[in-house]
């Protein structure tokens, strides 16, 4: 849910992170933290288990500047993507302005990324979204690995639509800062359609 | 989406902040926060002033829409009031209308009693606001007034240069 404060002069808005397990969501928000500016990031909480699976989400707020006088702030959540973590996934979407899905690249999570991806679209219709209208990205994470699948298959399976694609490493952050800035300039774009 | 888009002109969010002001005050509280279900704080006050708000409202958000996962499981609607006891501070979490979260910090100079019997009142008069300014968004026709009614792809770029 975008808030638009006009006391304070302040626009937040909501990005999710979705994706199976392990898929490198809690790692693309690492990276964004530790490569931010802190006077545009607040704390990044991450509510994980002892062996570091996340475990409700992770949150990141980032402040990414002003337009037309109001500052801009994007509060980033990822979702746990352990399939038993359902109920915590739904709570998560509540309010979402835009979504990124991070794939796994590695061919044997093909089954789980197409599995997660069908999940997104229950769980948002649940709420109330269609996936084709949400401000939407995918990220093809994991391009380093010896296993990973070609990207037209990746492509095929994962982005009939043709949804703003990219390729990624979170681990060294190739790609990470490109699918939030698409991310970030759809939510953008959505708003001003709002106002127009 | 705008269904779900809340957008608080300054007088809106002077009367929330008039509300809890006073619960401050009434309740003999440290600090109060009205947060919206999704994580973003609306508005704050009292003495914490300056701790991390921003978590605070994101995880007040995850521990009521969690709590409220357990309450569906039971077959109830919703578990609207939390407390939670804390050895210094304790916190009173309280859902207002259908959208927001009332919560209020408060420590030995207080107690549960009064800030229980205060937050009743102030929680009142936050949902008839907010149920106000829903139904006044609701009564404009869609973007009116928004600030993003005119910007431009340029400005939208500028952001990421």
């Amino acid at each position: 849910m975008s808030f638009i404060n006009y006391s304070s002069r302040e626009i937040n808005c909501k990005i999710v992170y979705y994706g199976p397990g392990l898929c490198g969501k809690t790692t693309n928000l690492q990276h964004i933290y530790q490569k931010t500016n802190p006077d545009v990031k607040g704390k990044m909480i991450s509510l994980a288990t002892e062996t570091e699976r996340t475990l409700f989400f992770d949150f990141l707020p980032l402040a990414l500047g002003e337009i037309r006088g109001f500052k801009t702030r994007f509060h980033l959540y990822t979702v746990p993507g352990q399939v038993f973590y359902d109920a915590s996934r739904k709570l998560i979407l509540k309010g979402v302005d835009g979504v990124v899905f991070v794939a796994d690249s590695q061919i044997e999570r093909m089954e789980a990324n197409i599995e997660s991806l069908d999940n997104l679209k229950v769980n948002l219709k649940e709420q109330g979204y269609d996936l084709s209208k949400v401000p939407y990205v995918i990220q093809y994470n994991k391009r380093d690995v010896p296993n990973a699948a070609p990207l037209a298959e990746l492509r095929r399976l994962l982005n009939p639509q043709g949804a703003p694609e990219f390729e990624a490493c979170a681990t060294t952050g190739q790609g990470v800062f490109e699918t939030l800035k698409a991310v970030a300039k759809l939510v953008l774009t959505d708003l001003k359609k709002m106002g127009g | 989406m705008i269904q779900s888009q809340l957008v608080m002109q300054k007088e809106d969010f002077d009367r929330v902040l008039g509300i809890i002001q006073r619960l401050v005050r009434d309740a003999n509280a440290k600090g109060v926060f009205v947060v919206d279900k999704a994580g973003q704080l609306i508005g704050e006050a009292g003495e914490l002033r300056g701790i991390d708000s921003t978590s605070l409202a994101s995880l007040t958000a995850g521990c009521i829409a969690a709590t409220g996962g357990l309450a569906k499981i039971l077959g109830e609607e919703e578990f609207p009031i939390h407390f939670h006891q804390g050895e210094r501070d304790n916190l009173h979490m309280t859902v207002v209308g259908e959208r927001m979260i009332l919560v209020v910090v408060f420590d030995e100079r207080s107690s549960l009693g009064l800030v229980r019997l205060r937050v009743k009142k102030a929680g009142g008069e936050l949902a008839k606001l907010f149920e106000d300014i829903r139904k006044k968004a609701e009564a404009q026709p869609p973007g009116a007034g928004s600030p993003f009614a005119e910007i431009t792809d340029d400005d939208i770029d500028n952001l990421f240069s």
